[in-house]
């Protein structure tokens, strides 16, 4: 079943296209990632389907048309916008408590088993935790939460690298499992790269590339070439190189990996580096259709 | 580190089918509105603060003047109603602390969550804007109304017990103290005093909270504003005060309707010997066009909550 639909959806604000009509689908028990520059139209595409801004086309979420049907919706749903939107003044009690109060699937028991194994205290305002705690408070009172759907925006936006590796290994050790789905969008690509079953690069409100994790594995190879073979390397067909050590580093996409194994050390490109050559392309393509 | 956390899950992740797939029941208006008196402290503090200032004015007063002690407390035979304004001008104090204190919470009550961007969190779960907007509505026409109730009588209590006690010490008798304040007179006058007020300024409030969800930002000058510039526009064009007497009528106007227009002249209001007139205050067609703007205002805020995104 899908979890998310999404067909022509559209959105701009006053002049600015924000989303310029696009389609995709997410199955359910995915963990997609929305990677793509600022401005692309990512946290628009993720407030469509929280059901927290209008929009244009059509979009069914868990079967419900976001908008209209937000108060049911956000039952099945849940979200973690960044760090930052707890509000200050809230004691962790009544985090608790609120939670507790409004919302039908939430296990306070799981909750306090979380917060327990950190060192947040019951008692404390928001606003003297720190944010690495804050991020764990966040996580300990969403993933306590039995939704269907798991929004996250930026969710570990300032955290230093070990919250931000503790947070999606918890989340994908304790709350994850295939019938549950996670959308995620963030800048630091390479730490989700194993986490992701699909991949979606946005620009400009427009899907640049859309793929599951294998296909991108398979589709996508970079070979460090031995200088004696860069020409040969170059005849295939390259869509990106870059210097490493004065190395060149060639990306190919859908290339026979056997005949690349010839030229060099062969293995699968980071997410980052496929952003950077597809966004190199999309750049130099509408250049040349500008010209 | 990860290993042992991990162990310590198991348990937990195993237990989960098992958990009742019957969803708990939820209560969101009560918890709303616990979150407004968790966000809002002043709401109970401000007329406990004005409690408490009003007894420790009267305490400080017996202490440094007591012989003016009985002419305050007891009956003058020069003024019959002397007794009874200290308890009617710190019951008008309270009232006036919890108009303030109303506005206040009104003009920041759908701004401050856009400006905090906490309005993300509170969305993400599963209470309506409805039940939001009525419940924050609920605080400066229920909450505050009841509260600053509670304040008032306790506030009268510790004085009258003080009072009286000042009064034996210094050999007077207390029973004209109580005979000339009637208490129970007293409170009930209040009572219909806070009803009558709070429905006479229902509008206000709605329209304050419809500004705050609606202003990006300084909610008070957008709510204030656009009325100085109407009356000074009438002033300069027409020389009339049309504008200043309906706003003059909104804040005030519940009094002479729901104790009788002799009242109006007098200085201290509230006085136990005025008669009620609700016959008079529900007649009045200010009160219903009053209560219908109140509610088309804060239909208006749920939609401004609904169409607003943070700040």
């Amino acid at each position: 079943m899908a979890c998310i639909e999404a067909r022509g959806l559209r959105k701009s604000f006053g002049g600015t296209v924000a989303l310029d009509g696009i389609d995709f689908r997410v199955e359910e028990g995915r963990i997609l990632g929305i990677i793509g520059p600022n401005g692309a139209g990512k946290t628009t595409a993720l407030n469509a389907i929280l059901g927290l801004t209008r929009y244009d086309g059509e979009l069914r979420v868990l079967g419900h048309e976001p908008w209209s049907q937000r108060d049911r919706l956000v039952r099945d749903v849940c979200f973690i916008a960044d760090v930052a939107v707890l509000p200050r003044w809230l004691r962790v009690s009544q985090a608790l408590d609120y939670v507790g109060g409004v919302h039908p699937r939430f296990d306070r028991a799981r909750a306090e088993e979380f917060l327990a194994r950190t060192t947040i205290d019951r008692g404390s305002r928001v606003r003297d935790l720190s944010k690495g705690m804050l991020a764990q408070l966040h996580l300990a009172l969403v993933m306590a939460i039995d939704a269907r759907l798991l929004v996250l925006d930026e969710p570990t936006l300032g955290l230093d690298i070990l919250y931000r590796k503790q947070f999606y290994d918890t989340l994908l050790n304790d709350y994850f499992d295939r019938s549950r789905t996670i959308v995620v969008t963030t800048h630091q690509v390479e730490e989700i790269q194993d986490v992701l079953t699909d991949l979606m690069f946005i620009d400009r409100g427009r899907i640049v590339l859309e793929c599951s994790m294998e296909e991108f594995e398979s589709r996508y190879v970079e070979v460090m070439v031995r200088p004696d073979q860069l020409g040969a390397a170059r005849a295939l067909g390259p869509i990106h190189e870059r210097q490493l050590f004065a190395r060149g580093i060639l990306l190919f996409d859908g290339a026979d990996r056997r005949a690349l194994a010839g030229l060099g050390e062969v293995r699968t490109p980071s997410i980052a580096d496929v952003f950077v050559a597809v966004m190199g392309s999309q750049a130099g393509l509408e250049a040349g259709a500008a010209r | 580190m990860n290993a042992p956390a991990n162990a310590v899950l198991q348990p937990a992740v195993d237990a989960r089918p098992a958990a009742p797939a019957e969803p708990r029941p939820i209560r969101p208006f009560y918890w709303s509105l616990r979150r407004e008196l968790w966000e809002n402290r002043s709401i109970y503090l401000a007329p406990l603060g004005v409690a408490a200032f009003a007894v420790l004015a009267l305490v400080i007063h017996a202490i440094t003047m007591p012989s003016h002690m009985p002419g305050m407390l007891a009956n003058d035979p020069a003024d019959p109603q002397s007794a009874s304004v200290t308890y009617r001008v710190a019951a008008l104090l309270m009232l006036v602390t919890a108009f303030v204190v109303a506005a206040f919470y009104c003009l920041e009550g759908l701004s401050s969550e856009r400006r905090d961007r906490s309005i993300l969190f509170w969305r993400s779960l599963p209470v309506s804007d409805l039940t939001t907007v009525l419940a924050k509505a609920c605080v400066p026409l229920v909450v505050l109304p009841v509260v600053t109730f509670a304040a008032i009588v306790a506030m009268h209590l510790a004085l009258l017990l003080l009072s009286t006690v000042a009064l034996l010490l210094n050999g007077h008798a207390a029973g004209p103290l109580w005979r000339e304040l009637q208490p129970f007179r007293m409170w009930l006058a209040m009572l219909y005093s806070l009803i009558a007020l709070t429905l006479w300024h229902a509008p206000i409030h709605g329209f304050l909270l419809l500004v705050s969800g609606w202003a990006r930002r300084t909610a008070a000058l957008w709510a204030v504003l656009p009325l100085l510039a109407l009356g000074l526009l009438e002033k300069l064009t027409m020389d009339t005060t049309h504008v200043g007497a309906w706003v003059r009528d909104r804040l005030i106007g519940w009094y002479p309707r729901a104790f009788g227009a002799p009242a109006l002249g007098e200085r201290v209001p509230f006085n136990p010997a005025t008669g009620l007139t609700p016959e008079r205050f529900l007649a009045s067609p200010g009160l219903w066009i009053g209560l219908v703007l109140a509610a088309v205002f804060v239909a208006g805020a749920v939609r401004m909550r609904r169409l607003r995104e943070p700040i």
